[in-house]
């Protein structure tokens, strides 16, 4: 066993080799995209269309941008379960002051804002009180929801500035704005996870909690600050669906926080902690989102639909075990 | 009519991908013998017993156990057969019992019912602990038990088995010389009963003591197998590494300066008035038997728990230290007991595992910079010789003694003037731990103060500038390396205080 080499040796290895074996995860993900999508435009002559395509891409956004906030969760070896719910409370708070009478950024930041604290409180509990995070965003999802509800009576909150209805219904440059935030938010979330402390120390902390406090790092902090971002993500989330549906929805987001864990998942993050990237979790949404839109092009009941979901979630983890 | 071997392998070979860990290797062992099997790591000694386990199959060969060819497929057919094995990694199941846990898998049942009888299996495990001599309350909760224990309870479950070969891989890797000394105790009564055993270990001395045969094994090939009393450690050392290791304990005297770490009147419900104090270019060695509250301390000084009184002083000043984040800042690195709990990031590259604890310094403009990171990696791995493919390889897949050092090098990086080392060489193969006791003494020679805890006595004996030895949470009593012998060790590690 003595494929033994320093660092300078590695150097003349070939860089393509290098490349492929360092990214692996990530290029079986995309190989499977890759797959689904030339079966479904061999299968269906719509598939391809660039209107077809472009709803694919948008409708996956929002689940893609709670998606990584849950996918931070999930690296340091905890989850969310209050994204719907936040989305909610958020898009109804939000569209509360989206109607004309305030700036539309404070509608925004107050939306955001919900999230935040919703996110805050989480990581707060789960990482000061020590009670599972499974069990404190439970229950952050269930008292998310009743907030939206009280706040909002019980009914949707319409009459929303067109300004407002821009940001989920809008194009630019042909392309539908949500488009644009999800690029937005992968960018900053990806340099977040790669290229900064903050990033190091999310790793850090999945790979082994204890080891990461002997290394002096303040473990209880950088939980909490994960969960705020993936609150303030399943805000944004929510304004964008409220503009889309000019209304703020009190009862919006049911089940999304499990369609953003299956992406995480699907994309390669590891429940067992320390491994996972943005990058994994869009294909992940996006595989999701190809096989939904095939499904629907090629006339397969809705049901079958979620049958057929509940496999690939299940086969991909399959696969990943396999590595 | 006796069978002259109750095990035969003959012709195991066993590849993985990309690499041949076995290459037709042959062992025999006599029945009611203590057969050692020696080699560095990766040399395929936990690979040959776990082909004979049944967790592994081999690509080829043949096994013959009690006058009969074997093949077993799964762990539980080697069990019945007579098989038994204690793991290196120990993995109890924490949430259950003493007894639970020696009964896993073959719990106790009210008769013919699925009810467990808890009762039975308590009174069951009394019996075989008392029988071994282990002082543990079979209702205690495993996770409520140090490693050292842990480890006891580990053997008492392989012994439990009833089996006539027993596989022990480095039974003594978490225990400290009284409980080891249990431990050959059970072993020749177990050898009395006719059972075998084969010994894994890196401590050659242990083997020494306890050993009939010793099998050595070299880069998956078998090298040889001679009987204990035909060969010696200098031997013994060059056929497992296939070179001549000059001295083990490479201690070069050094410059010793100033006080420069002091802990006064620490106490706890573990440890009662610890006094200890470490200078520049020192290596202080702490010794004691299992218990004895040395990792505890220092878990203390390191901010990692908390204690009732005790100050910290670090170069005459008073600091006050609540967690290890304040320990890094005051240069103090500590290097954990068990590297795989509470050291490395197993599913994280090297390079990531290298500077995690001075990640600050590559910050700019909040972006890190992934070059000068990889410049002060490169660094450290040809300064340490750590061997590894590539600074992206997954620490996981590294030897001990190669993520032994990247630990050493996390702390290296903060400059650390003082290193708290825990057992720095457990588990680790002769060569890999005389580089590692190289570093510490280039280390002191540079006047970095080094605080060493080790149940190894010679280790203790060839490293230390002093020595300082606790028993019951009490510091005993404190040695210089010149008066320092293995007697007045155990005898203060004991509490025999002259």
């Amino acid at each position: 066993m003595s494929k033994i080499v320093t660092a300078h040796e590695n150097k003349s290895q070939p860089l393509l080799g290098n490349f492929i074996k360092a990214n692996i995860r990530i290029l079986q993900t995309v190989s499977i995209l890759i797959g689904m999508i030339i079966l479904l435009s061999i299968l269906s002559p719509y598939f391809l269309q660039v209107r077809n395509l472009l709803n694919v891409v948008r409708q996956i956004s929002l689940i893609a941008i709670i998606g990584m906030g849950v996918t931070m969760c999930i690296i340091t070896t905890g989850i969310d379960l209050s994204s719907g719910s936040v989305l909610a409370l958020a898009g109804v708070i939000a569209a509360s002051f989206g109607q004309g009478q305030h700036p539309l950024i404070v509608a925004i930041l107050l939306g955001l804002a919900a999230g935040a604290v919703a996110g805050f409180i989480n990581g707060s509990i789960s990482a000061l009180g020590g009670i599972p995070p499974f069990i404190a965003t439970l229950g952050m999802m269930t008292a998310a929801r009743g907030l939206a509800l009280i706040y909002s009576d019980g009914r949707p909150i319409t009459g929303l500035s067109e300004a407002f209805e821009f940001i989920g219904g809008g194009y630019i440059l042909g392309i539908p704005v949500p488009i644009y935030i999800m690029v937005l938010v992968a960018v900053i979330s990806h340099i977040l996870l790669k290229h900064t402390k903050f990033g190091k120390y999310v790793y850090a902390i999945g790979g082994n909690q204890q080891a990461a406090i002997v290394s002096g790092i303040n473990v209880k902090k950088y939980l909490i600050m994960v969960y705020t971002y993936a609150g303030t993500l399943a805000a944004l989330s929510g304004i964008i669906l409220a503009a889309r549906l000019s209304a703020g929805q009190p009862t919006a987001g049911v089940s999304y926080e499990l369609d953003a864990i299956a992406s995480a998942v699907i994309g390669g993050t590891s429940q067992a902690g320390g491994i996972g990237t943005i990058p994994g979790t869009i294909i992940g949404a996006l595989i999701m989102g190809v096989l939904n839109n095939g499904l629907v092009l090629l006339n397969v009941s809705p049901y079958l639909q979620m049958v057929l979901k509940g496999v690939v979630i299940v086969v991909a983890v399959l696969l990943d075990k396999k590595r | 009519m006796r069978e002259e071997y109750l095990l035969e392998m003959t012709g195991i070979t066993k590849n993985f991908p990309g690499v041949r860990a076995l290459n037709n290797v042959d062992m025999k062992v006599k029945p009611g013998s203590i057969h050692a099997l020696v080699g560095e790591n990766g040399a395929g000694k936990s690979t040959l017993m776990k082909i004979l386990i049944g967790m592994y199959e081999a690509d080829s060969g043949k096994i013959k156990f009690n006058g009969k060819e074997v093949n077993f497929r799964k762990v539980n057919d080697a069990l019945n057969a007579g098989i038994s094995m204690i793991y290196q990694e120990l993995s109890p199941v924490p949430y259950m019992t003493v007894a639970e846990n020696i009964f896993l898998g073959k719990e106790l049942c009210y008769k013919n019912s699925f009810l467990v009888n808890d009762r039975e299996m308590e009174k069951k495990t009394t019996e075989l602990l008392e029988q071994l001599e282990i002082n543990i309350d079979p209702k205690t909760k495993m996770r409520d038990l140090s490693t050292a224990y842990t480890q006891m309870v580990e053997i008492a479950k392989a012994i439990s088995y009833d089996s006539k070969l027993v596989i022990m891989d480095e039974p003594t890797s978490a225990i400290t010389e009284k409980e080891i000394e249990d431990l050959f105790k059970i072993i020749k009564w177990l050898k009395g009963k006719g059972v075998s055993i084969i010994y894994i270990s890196h401590k050659l001395d242990e083997i020494f003591r306890i050993a009939d045969e010793i099998t050595v094994l070299r880069d998956g090939e078998l090298v040889t197998t001679v009987d204990a009393k035909e060969t010696n450690n200098e031997k013994l050392i060059e056929m497992m590494v296939g070179r001549e290791l000059k001295q083990l304990f490479p201690k070069v005297n050094g410059k010793i300066g100033e006080v420069v770490l002091e802990i006064r009147n620490f106490c706890s419900s573990i440890f009662h008035d610890v006094n200890i104090s470490v200078r520049k270019g020192e290596i202080l060695g702490i010794a004691g038997l299992m218990g004895a509250g040395r990792t505890e301390v220092m878990e203390s000084l390191y901010g990692l728990t908390p204690r009732d009184s005790g100050e910290i002083y670090i170069n005459k000043r008073k600091v006050n230290i609540k967690s290890p984040q304040d320990a890094v800042k005051y240069k103090i690195g500590f290097l954990t007991e068990d590297r795989k709990l509470s050291g490395l990031f197993l599913p994280l590259a090297v390079d990531d595992n290298t500077v995690i604890a001075n990640i600050n310094s590559y910050i700019k403009a909040g972006l890190i910079s992934h070059k000068s990171v990889e410049d002060d990696c490169n660094q450290m791995i040809e300064l340490l010789s750590i061997k590894t493919p590539g600074l992206r390889q997954i620490v996981n897949n590294l030897s001990g003694g190669n993520q032994q050092k990247v630990l050493i090098a996390r702390w290296l990086l903060i400059n650390a003037d003082i290193l708290i080392l825990d057992e720095p060489t457990r588990g680790i193969d002769v060569g890999a731990k005389s580089e590692i006791h190289r570093l510490m003494s280039k280390l002191a020679n540079e006047g970095k103060a080094i605080i060493m805890i080790s149940s190894e006595l010679p280790e203790i004996l060839g490293m230390s500038d002093r020595i300082v030895v606790m028993h019951e949470g009490r510091k005993t009593g404190e040695l210089t390396r010149e008066e320092a012998t293995q007697e007045k060790i155990m005898k203060l590690a004991t509490g025999m205080v002259s």
